[in-house]
């Protein structure tokens, strides 16, 4: 199908674009920026004025519950979630039930999803079998079966050794090692940011040095094994400041912050709110601060939603009963645009760190409009408000610390290989 | 945010804990408990205000001290007491918490007092019953013990008179403790000039300073010149967990003995929330000496749990 985008904002970095122009779209790519190409009749003409066009989001980091979990979210749901939300692209954590670690349930999602032809699904692998820390699975079969990389999603990797031979396995092939860093012992028990909200409201703590110590280890571990990682879900200013020196090292290290963690401190857990009760904590607001200026300089790369739906049985709980993750697919855009509003970062800025960054992150297509490019398109409405709802959330997940808040930015269009999706 | 514990008017609605608590409210309870005390020392112990009214223990951790004093006041005050041990009953059996209130809720409950292992579990209950209902804490993991908390006040004041210009110790396990949350809490509200807190830091939750709190971590030093000292009960569980290497050497450096309370003013007195463990925090020589008023707390805390019951029983 041959598609016009007219007079949109036309925003990549990577392409260099951050102007009003027009984007046709034939065969699935982009075919031509402003003037269109000889013979080009366009079947639909979608009128962008006013609107914001971007490349399609890629979420480093979206639970779609499946398989196992249908009763928190079913892919039907989730894909629905996304594309409402402008993301064309989904990086699955493989702490699914059962956990993929083998080929066959990675072919089995990667079906699903074709032949719900929404947003495309890149799983990441188990690193270890049932994510136990002890075993090695098939990676180079994993990879095969489409998984993008490997990681033990929130699963502690307690053996050193184990941890490393992972990376040298996976280095064997040129994959890529996903880690969250929390050293598991420091962590033990804990719900809360370790400080002076988890002392007084009585809730056991993660230390920042569950962080530091792990980003210690890891980077130790890369020194000896040179092993490609990429470092999920930085929580602190500390674990910050040791990713800027590794990086200047020259460590081959990549890292992303879920964009909660932009906004959200201890403070907001209030009165023991279980929407906020996330891993890895929200810490302080130095922490906040932090993580925003590391995102916004580069040197954590990419923001992600780590939408976790979870279901009111698990979450109706006491805090420290309550299951973490909130639901985000559809809350990415809007809050990282308001992220970049307060911290006066530039627009394009914050979209390049959910598409074209995500995209050389997860080494998948997508991320850009630059001609030739897979036409996964955002369009959205950057000065639209709306109040978030979550009873009207498509996500299955209705938990979120941002419920009743104002947000700026809305999607009215999302396509995916050059069809309209949603919108 | 409105504070949970408090309605519209600013009147408790709940008692969940004694941080954001005003000072007005503290001391109206306490006020209110005085006028309880004598009803105690009566030929027939009661009074009629909650006549009618059914008062549900709901212990899902289990304390049976604790639950008689709840259940000795609610008597006092003429109110119906149904005791319910529900870790043996319906969670057991996979009930979740709301649905198990939402049962009791229908049976017409018009208080509920709530023991919890999680902090904050009162919380979830309060704001989950009708306006109708009122919740006591009575302990939540390591969050809040607020009756404890106020009753501990009363026995300061009843002591000391005032607070204006006392040094207060509290002593032991403040990292596992809801009584030493619900004290700092409270004697920093009324105006206690200096709060102290003694003991080896793996036992010094995170965040004491912000609390108003000076830290000691050598009792000998922490305990010059204090008017009060305020004992906590060390659990036998911290042995493990790499908390604490022995009861016997945390005595030795933590556990208040005559020649240590000697450092303490000469009137000064000795509290414990109980139940003692003699020889691990607290000498015997000390726990039944002159300065201790262990066993009047025990009293003062049913004279102020009437008062907490009355007062949000009249508060709507």
């Amino acid at each position: 199908m041959k598609i016009t985008i007219s007079n949109g904002r036309l925003v990549d970095v990577a392409a260099g674009l951050d102007r009003i122009g027009h984007l046709h779209v034939d065969g699935g790519r982009v075919a031509a920026i402003d003037a269109q190409p000889s013979g080009f009749v366009a079947e639909r003409v979608i009128d962008a004025s006013g609107l914001v066009v971007c490349p399609g989001l890629i979420d480093l980091s979206a639970r779609l519950r499946e398989p196992g979990f249908e009763y928190k979210a079913t892919l039907e749901s989730e894909m629905q979630a996304a594309l409402a939300g402008g993301v064309t692209s989904l990086v699955c954590p493989p702490d699914t039930d059962p956990v993929l670690d083998e080929p066959g349930l990675v072919e089995m999602l990667k079906h699903r999803a074709r032949s719900l032809d929404q947003a495309h699904l890149y799983p990441l692998g188990a690193l270890t079998v049932g994510l136990k820390g002890e075993v090695l699975t098939e990676m180079a079969e994993l990879a095969e079966a489409g998984c993008v990389g490997f990681s033990q999603a929130n699963e502690a990797l307690v053996d050193t050794q184990v941890m490393a031979r992972a990376m040298q396995y996976a280095r064997s092939f040129g994959f890529t090692v996903w880690l969250r860093p929390q050293d598991a012992f420091l962590a033990r028990g804990g719900v809360a940011h370790s400080g002076p909200v988890s002392g007084r409201l009585g809730l056991s703590g993660v230390p920042v040095s569950a962080e530091t110590v792990a980003l210690h280890t890891i980077f130790e571990l890369i020194r000896s094994n040179g092993c490609r990682v990429h470092l999920c879900r930085l929580s602190s200013a500390a674990g910050v400041e040791l990713v800027r020196l590794a990086k200047r090292e020259g460590l081959p290290v990549t890292a992303d912050v879920a964009v909660h963690h932009l906004h959200l401190t201890d403070v907001d857990i209030g009165y023991f709110d279980t929407s906020c009760r996330v891993e890895p904590p929200f810490r302080s607001q130095r922490d906040r601060e932090a993580l925003g200026a590391a995102l916004a300089d580069g040197t954590i790369d990419a923001v992600c939603s780590d939408h976790t739906p979870v279901d009111d049985d698990a979450k109706l709980l006491p805090f420290g009963e309550a299951e973490p993750g909130v639901t985000g697919l559809e809350l990415l855009l809007p809050l990282a645009l308001s992220w970049a509003q307060r911290a006066g970062v530039p627009m394009a800025t914050a979209i390049a760190r959910m598409t074209t960054d995500a995209a050389r992150i997860a080494g998948c297509e997508g991320g850009s409009l630059a001609v030739g490019s897979i036409a996964d398109i955002c369009l959205f409405d950057p000065q639209a408000h709306w109040v978030v709802s979550p009873a009207t959330l498509r996500s299955q997940g209705h938990h979120t610390p941002f419920a009743q808040r104002e947000l700026q930015g809305r999607v009215r269009a999302t396509l995916v290989g050059g069809r309209v999706a949603f919108g | 945010m409105r504070n949970p514990q408090l309605n519209e008017h600013g009147e408790l609605q709940h008692l969940l804990s004694i941080e954001g608590l005003p000072r007005e409210i503290i001391t109206h309870i306490m006020d209110t408990a005085s006028s309880f005390l004598e009803v105690s020392d009566r030929e027939v112990k009661k009074v009629p205000l909650l006549r009618g009214k059914s008062v549900f223990n709901l212990f899902f951790e289990n304390s049976t001290r604790t639950r008689t004093t709840f259940e000795i006041a609610a008597t006092r005050l003429s109110a119906d007491v149904v005791n319910l041990d529900v870790r043996t009953s319906s969670t057991s059996k996979g009930e979740s918490l709301l649905d198990t209130i939402d049962n009791l809720a229908a049976m017409h409950a018009d208080m509920f007092v709530v023991r919890h292992a999680q902090s904050g579990a009162p919380y979830m209950i309060a704001s989950h019953v009708g306006p109708d209902i009122n919740v006591i804490n009575a302990g939540d993991g390591r969050h809040a013990h607020p009756t404890q908390g106020l009753l501990d006040m009363y026995t300061i004041r009843h002591f000391k008179k005032d607070f204006s210009n006392l040094t207060v110790a509290v002593v032991g396990d403040i990292l596992h403790s809801r009584v030493a949350r619900s004290d700092i809490h409270a004697l920093t509200s009324l105006g206690v000039p200096e709060v102290r807190a003694i003991g080896p830091l793996t036992l010094l939750p995170p965040g004491l300073e912000q609390m108003g709190v000076r830290v000691f971590t050598d009792m000998r030093e922490g305990l010059k010149g204090v008017d009060v000292i305020m004992m906590l009960r060390l659990q036998n569980e911290r042995m493990r967990g790499a908390l604490l290497p022995s009861a016997q050497e945390f005595f030795k450096h933590y556990g208040l003995t005559a020649e240590k309370l000697a450092l303490a003013k000469p009137d000064a007195i000795v509290m414990h929330p109980g139940p003692m463990n003699r020889g691990v925090e607290i000498e015997s020589a000390v726990a039944d000496g002159t300065q201790s008023v262990i066993l009047k707390q025990v009293t003062f805390g049913i004279a102020v749990r009437m008062a907490v019951m009355s007062i949000l029983a009249g508060g709507r």
